[in-house]
Order: C-alpha cells, then sequence, then structure tokens
C-alpha cells in the first residue's frame, strides 16, 4: 500500500492503494466516482477514458503510481471546460444515449479531439472516436453531436 | 686527370645504383600496401556484412520492427499483428487525439495491467519503414540502404546510428519489454543489447556496408 495524492477535477485527494492499481479502480472504489465505466480492462473499448493533463487515456491500464503531478479530469468534472460542456449540451441535444454505458467514454474523447481539432472532418471523428465502442451502435448519433458542438464553438 | 674521371664515374654510379634500388623497393613497399589494403578492405567489408546481419536479425524481431510498419497502424505480439482497438499512426506516428499511444503507453511497463511502456512512445516515421504494405519484413539489403540513407534516417551517420542503438529509449526498451496481459514476459530480440551495440561498432567501423540489392 501506498499514499498518493491525485488532483481530481481540480481537487486534492488522497487515497492509500497498492500502487498497481489501475486509476480506473481508483477513482470508482476509493473516490466513489462512479461516472468512469469499466467496459474491457484492457483498453479496447475506451469506456473508462479519463484526461490526463488534457491526453485522452484509458483509466483501466493506467497503474495509480503512474500518475503523479498530472491532473485526472472525468466525466464529473468535463462539463467546467467550455468545450466539454458544448459537448454534452450537443449530446444532450441531439439524444445521443440508448444504454449510456459507453457515453462517459465516447464525451471524454470527443472532447479531446474538439480540443485539438475545433473543426475535424469525418476522417478526423472516425479515427478519433475509432477506439470508443458502443454496442448499442449510437455512432451516427455520436458523430452528429460532434459536429453539433464543433458548431457551436465557433 | 683520369683517376679523378674515374672517382666521378664510380660515385655516379654508385648513386645511380642506389637510386634505382631505392625507387624499386620503393614500389615493391608501396604495391605490397595497396595489395594489403585490398585483402584488408576486403575482409573489413565481409566483417562488416557479417555484423550487419547480426543488426538486421534485431531490427526485424517483433519487438522492433512492429513499430516500423509501412502500414497506417503499429502491429503487436510476437505474431505482428494489427494493433488492437483501431490504433492509427496519425500525422506524427502518435497516434490522433483522442486515441494517442499515450492514451496507454505510458514512461515505463505496466507489468499490472500488461500495457508496455517507454518514454516518448511512437512509431517510427514512415521513411523508416522496414516492412512492406502486406507487413512482410524488407529485406537485408533494403533495410541497410534504408538505416544508412541519412535523408530517411534523421541525419543519423555511423557514429550517430551507434549512439541510437546504445542510447535511444525505445530502442533500449525492446531488452525490458515487460510482461503481457497474461504475466508471462514478452520475448526478447535475438542478441543482447550489448551484443547488438558490438555488431553496430562492427558494422560502422567497415564502412556500413550493406548487401547487394537482388
Amino acid at each position: 500500500m501506498a499514499t498518493y495524492q491525485l488532483n481530481v477535477n481540480g481537487q486534492r485527494k488522497q487515497v492509500d492503494v497498492d500502487p498497481s492499481t489501475p486509476l480506473l479502480w481508483v477513482l470508482r472504489e476509493e473516490l466513489k466516482m462512479t461516472g468512469t465505466k469499466y467496459g474491457c480492462g484492457i483498453s479496447a473499448c475506451g469506456a473508462c477514458t479519463v484526461h490526463l493533463d488534457g491526453v485522452a487515456t484509458r483509466s483501466c491500464v493506467v497503474p495509480v503510481s503512474f500518475i503523479n503531478e498530472r491532473s485526472i479530469v472525468t466525466i464529473e468534472g468535463i462539463g467546467a471546460d467550455p468545450v466539454g460542456e458544448a459537448v454534452q449540451h450537443a449530446w444532450v441535444d441531439k439524444d445521443v444515449v440508448q444504454c449510456g454505458y459507453c457515453q462517459s467514454g465516447q464525451i471524454m474523447s470527443a472532447v479531446a479531439l474538439l480540443k485539438a481539432t475545433p473543426k475535424p472532418t469525418e476522417t478526423n471523428i472516425e479515427e478519433s472516436m475509432g477506439g470508443n465502442l458502443c454496442r448499442c451502435a449510437t455512432y451516427v448519433r455520436i458523430r452528429e453531436a460532434i459536429k453539433s458542438a464543433s458548431q457551436q464553438l465557433k | 686527370m683520369l683517376s679523378s674521371s674515374r672517382f666521378f664515374i664510380r660515385t655516379l654510379l654508385v648513386i645511380l645504383i642506389s637510386l634505382v634500388t631505392w625507387i624499386a623497393l620503393t614500389a615493391t613497399a608501396a604495391l605490397g600496401d595497396r595489395e594489403y589494403w585490398k585483402l584488408n578492405s576486403k575482409a573489413n567489408r565481409a566483417d562488416g556484412l557479417a555484423a550487419w546481419q547480426k543488426v538486421y536479425s534485431v531490427l526485424t524481431s517483433p519487438r522492433c520492427i512492429n513499430c516500423h510498419t509501412a502500414t497506417n497502424y503499429p502491429q503487436q505480439g510476437d505474431d505482428r499483428h494489427r494493433h488492437f482497438a483501431n490504433v492509427i499512426r496519425g500525422p506524427e506516428g502518435k497516434g490522433v487525439p483522442g486515441l494517442n499511444c499515450l492514451s496507454c503507453h505510458q514512461e515505463a511497463n505496466a507489468d499490472s495491467t500488461g500495457v508496455p511502456g517507454g518514454h516518448n512512445w511512437h512509431l517510427a516515421p514512415l521513411s523508416m519503414r522496414w516492412q512492406d504494405t502486406n507487413d512482410r519484413p524488407l529485406s537485408s539489403a533494403v533495410v541497410c540502404r534504408t538505416v544508412t540513407d541519412r535523408s530517411k534516417n534523421n541525419g543519423l551517420d555511423g557514429p550517430g546510428l551507434l549512439k541510437h542503438h546504445q542510447e535511444e529509449a525505445l530502442v533500449r526498451w525492446a531488452w525490458n519489454p515487460g510482461r503481457r496481459p497474461d504475466g508471462s514476459m514478452r520475448t526478447l530480440p535475438p542478441l543482447s543489447q550489448a551484443e547488438f551495440v558490438a555488431a553496430t561498432r562492427s558494422w560502422v567501423e567497415a564502412g556500413m556496408p550493406c548487401p547487394p540489392a537482388r
């Protein structure tokens, strides 16, 4: 066990966990922040995506001992960011969600895309969102919502 | 008068004979050097080519060639299959926003989750591809010419290549590749890093010869 000071959504959080514990389980089990989802556990589906210093990161495969001083932003905090807020509004406006399980990760990846590429092409969207799976196949509405958010951010 | 003429002629003869002897000896020695150099050069080239084949055996091992693809994606595993999760190369070989290499690959191997890591994890540029678009390794001759082409290899000369093989973090990672998700150790290249560096040094010192293209 070791003690870690984490910066989560702008707040300092202290956890006592095994160093090899994936960040996902620190968020969900230790900090009770269950917005970030467990999907596959091998970074294949994107449901667990959070931002580490702005980089969309699969929290299920990153041990907490690797985080260091990097800031963590989760789905609970992304709405405080203008791009995050625009994406969340677009998600509601386009009624993207079906079962919703993958949508935290979808939104976190979409925000990372729009921060780096405010006016993404179809190819940009396809490539950046290609690692986020949706068993309900809401992909068409996800694309519409990303384009809509991009328009809102003009 | 007569004796002084004889003395002059004798002296002249001695000088001429000495000169001819010196020229003959010098020419023989020069020819010997040239022959020796020819033989030595052949030996150097043969040694250099043998050293290159050792280098090539490492470059085309999965730990190295999986990130020297000719395609829009990296590979993984000893069977060099396409990287899962729709990972793609991206404009700088580091993936794309939302799906960067750094989305999973951290500064070190994450043995508890089986994800390899190292500093600045990324794909080699397409100019340094060591396989064709069907994922088949290129020949020793082609890879050698690619590696030695400074317009393709980021401007590295012989000493630069040697330093790259000795010190580059992702090169060194090949000998510390961490554990697979099932907990087993990843396969190492066929030579140790010390042997790899020694082979590179021999090849560089031999003038970086490349096998003839077929």
